[in-house]
């Protein structure tokens, strides 16, 4: 650009048409040839310059709505033959619709001058149609996306709010957010309490509580309270910019029916040019009727244009994928929306996937005089010191205090259990093997989960039995997945075995597989991997955090519950923003949905194509039915494609 | 380098694929996609020669789809 002339550069940037003007241009044009048309039916023109003086006179008429309305598209094309393009749509069509004028020059055969006129008048109103259709399915998909924040408060030193730009809030800075407004940027409440609303990102419409100390994430509305909010991210790596730019650049990866367009697109044209020449040439050759066969060949370059595959099928995808974000499904490229749908093998982390992963107390066994509540604040206090999950959910369970000067000489052995002293008591709470080594053996307990023996001094004072439960939708899950046609629902777990085998008969799994390392996890995935079929797909759903190996072993890698997860949400080619497994279904359901459109999509604008084709080689089409096969069809095709977006049913 | 670039605009599917295929064969190009959903040119380049690059797309295209411009 260094050498080009700036004033040149300048010259050349003229100002784009407007589609308004463009509709009133063809609206103009319309009226012309119908007025044309009319003349030259009734007879007019014939009176007024005799035989076969008003096919001349026609002629020039037919000519003045033909450049009205396609002046542009003769400019395009000239362009484009200058540049040596011949296969562009407009130079197709200025071809087509000028041969229709130059069969004049066959005084013998019918005039086309109308048809030619009115091929291009008709190509217009369907370019027209099809702008209005991708600029709305456009808007729509961007307003759908719409839930970035243009501003963020911040308070100056005397208290006012003021609006700024969210790139420019440095992090860790405090912003205030107000009821009514979108959370601009991830970040700790500080002050405040509230209820947001987190539909824009997960589909879900519970509001969820939030007060000092709650994380909150971007996206989501803030409903009641005003709350201040000190950020943890900059801007642009907050969520809902980060969810922006997945779904934008979703469509870069390119499903395999797309790739197969585009190769398909780049070949259709070229063939069906040569194929109408051939035509033209050879059927003149054969039969002398020159006209009649160039007129077929200038049908066949009506339909040559691929338009409608090559706009429908990356906008079913883009529909597709716009919808699934709505509620709350990320899905990172068309290729794993294409994969989704052909999955047969779903495999499940159970923990926080298909089970909630937090533990809770499920039993309280007292036994040798103690009480459910006495046997809770010797386990509790005993616990008192631990971080480990179990510790936390014995210490949740129990409703009175915890008085640490009751406890001495605590500690603990790891994976095994913890021992302290209370109230001068040896107090000794944990596995099987714990209680072994103190000497005690430990009676066995048939409800699957943790099981927490509890020893005071000698006197064995009962067990707590401490379980993950199973999510609420997790067997509506399963079911609308063997539904939707999975073949197997498969569990993987680290769990023992009797938890796992519990958990598998409540939802009806098809498999499990218990006791996994984190290693054999993968080996697993590659065992159900080789035992599927070419045509079918696994998936793997996790909660991206410790299985990331695995998401990218699978074909296709889900990651759930990673609203704010940045790791979840890197590993996984398709993200749940919330941690409900139900929606893996209706993600499948949306995929499902999308590559049936584009199926539809393709056969559709292909069979019409070919249709057109055989009969205008037959000599049974015309030009206005092939203008229909081009324009028409896409514009079927668009609307078709724009069912992708509609993600209610699903 | 991979930087992202909006378009306006290109009027149809079939000239933005045939687009893309032509500047990916451009000197310098490591990838280009040209999106006519979300109306997006992404170019990839070495850093070194990014600019130059730029100028020799943005030349291309001026050339091959007038109505269609860079917006750097």
């Amino acid at each position: 650009m260094a050498t080009a002339d700036p004033k040149k550069k300048k010259k050349k940037r003229r100002k784009k048409e407007s589609l308004e003007h463009k509709r009133n241009r063809i609206l103009v044009a319309l009226a012309v040839f119908v007025a044309v048309y009319a003349l030259d039916e009734l007879g007019v023109l014939e009176r007024a310059f005799g035989n076969p003086g008003d096919v001349y006179a026609s002629f020039m008429l037919f000519l003045v709505p033909f450049v009205i309305a396609g002046h542009d598209v003769l400019k395009k094309a000239w362009n484009n033959i200058r540049h040596g393009k011949a296969f562009d749509e407009s130079f197709l069509m200025a071809v087509a619709t000028l041969g229709a004028f130059a069969m004049v020059f066959f005084p013998d055969t019918d005039p086309h001058m109308a048809e030619g006129a009115a091929v291009m008048l008709f190509y217009q109103v369907g370019e027209l149609f099809q702008a209005y259709a991708v600029g709305k399915s456009r808007k729509s998909i961007s307003s759908m996306m719409d839930i970035a924040p243009d501003y963020a408060n911040i308070e100056d030193a005397e208290g006012n709010l003021k609006q700024v730009d969210p790139n420019e809030v440095a992090c860790g800075s405090i912003i205030v957010i107000k009821p009514g407004e979108r959370v601009p940027i991830d970040g700790t409440i500080v002050e405040g309490a509230t209820q947001l609303d987190t539909a824009a990102l997960t589909g879900e419409s519970i509001p969820r509580h939030a007060e000092t100390g709650a994380e909150v994430v971007s996206g989501c509305i803030n409903m009641t309270g005003l709350i201040k909010v000190k950020t943890t991210k900059p801007f642009g790596e907050s969520t809902v910019s980060r969810i922006l730019e997945l779904v934008e650049n979703a469509s870069e990866k390119k499903a395999r029916t797309e790739n197969f367009i585009t190769r398909f697109a780049r070949i259709y044209t070229p063939a069906v040019t040569g194929a109408a020449a051939l035509l033209a040439v050879g059927g003149g050759i054969v039969t002398g009727a020159w006209p009649d066969w160039i007129l077929r060949g200038l049908t066949f370059l009506v339909v040559s244009c691929p338009c409608a595959l090559v706009i429908s099928v990356p906008l079913s995808f883009f529909g597709g994928i716009g919808g699934a974000s709505k509620i709350g499904v990320l899905v990172k490229g068309s290729n794993y929306l294409e994969a989704l749908a052909e999955v047969d093998t779903v495999v499940f982390d159970k923990t926080g996937t298909l089970t909630r992963g937090t533990f809770s107390v499920a039993e309280i066994h007292p036994e040798n005089g103690y009480t459910e509540s006495s046997l809770l604040e010797m386990a509790a206090l005993a616990e008192s010191f631990s971080d480990h999950p179990i510790a936390q959910s014995v210490r949740a369970a129990y409703t009175g205090e915890l008085d640490s000067k009751r406890i001495a000489n605590s500690g603990n052995d790891s994976g095994h259990g913890v021992f302290a002293t209370i109230d001068g008591k040896k107090v000794i709470v944990g596995n099987a093997k714990m209680l072994a080594k103190a000497g005690f053996t430990a009676p066995d307990c048939e409800i699957a989960g943790t099981i927490l023996h509890v020893l005071v001094d000698t006197t064995y004072a009962g067990h707590i039995v401490i379980a993950d439960t199973v999510k609420d939708d997790a067997k509506q899950t399963i079911s609308d997945l063997h539904a939707a046609g999975v073949r197997r629902c498969v569990m993987l777990t680290g769990d023992r075995e009797e938890v796992a085998a519990a958990v598998s008969r409540e939802l009806c799994l098809d498999e499990y597989h218990a006791q996994l390392l984190p290693g054999d996890k993968v080996e697993r995935v590659e065992k159900l991997l080789a035992s599927e079929g070419a045509k079918h797909k696994l998936a793997f759903v996790g909660d991206g955090i410790n299985d990331a190996p695995v998401l990218t072993r699978a074909d296709v890698g889900i990651a759930m519950g990673a609203m704010g997860s940045d790791a979840a949400i890197e590993a996984a080619d398709i993200v749940l923003m919330d941690d409900k497994p139900s929606n893996i279904a209706r993600a499948m359901r949306i995929a499902r949905k999308t590559m049936g459109i584009v199926w539809q999509n393709i056969v559709f604008a292909l069979s019409v194509k070919l249709l057109i084709l055989a009969l205008a080689a037959l000599g049974i089409a015309n030009m206005w039915l092939a203008v229909f096969g081009d324009v028409g069809v896409a514009i079927i095709a668009i609307l078709n494609a724009m069912r992708a977006m509609n993600v209610k049913g699903a | 380098m991979k930087k992202s670039f909006k378009l306006d605009e290109i009027d149809c599917a079939n000239c933005a694929r045939e687009l893309q295929d032509e500047l990916t064969q451009l000197e310098g190009v490591k990838s280009v996609s040209v999106n006519f959903m979300t109306q997006k040119l992404t170019l990839e380049a070495e850093d070194n020669e990014f600019e130059e690059v730029l100028d020799r797309v943005v030349e291309f295209t001026a050339e091959a789809e007038p109505d269609c411009e860079i917006i750097l």
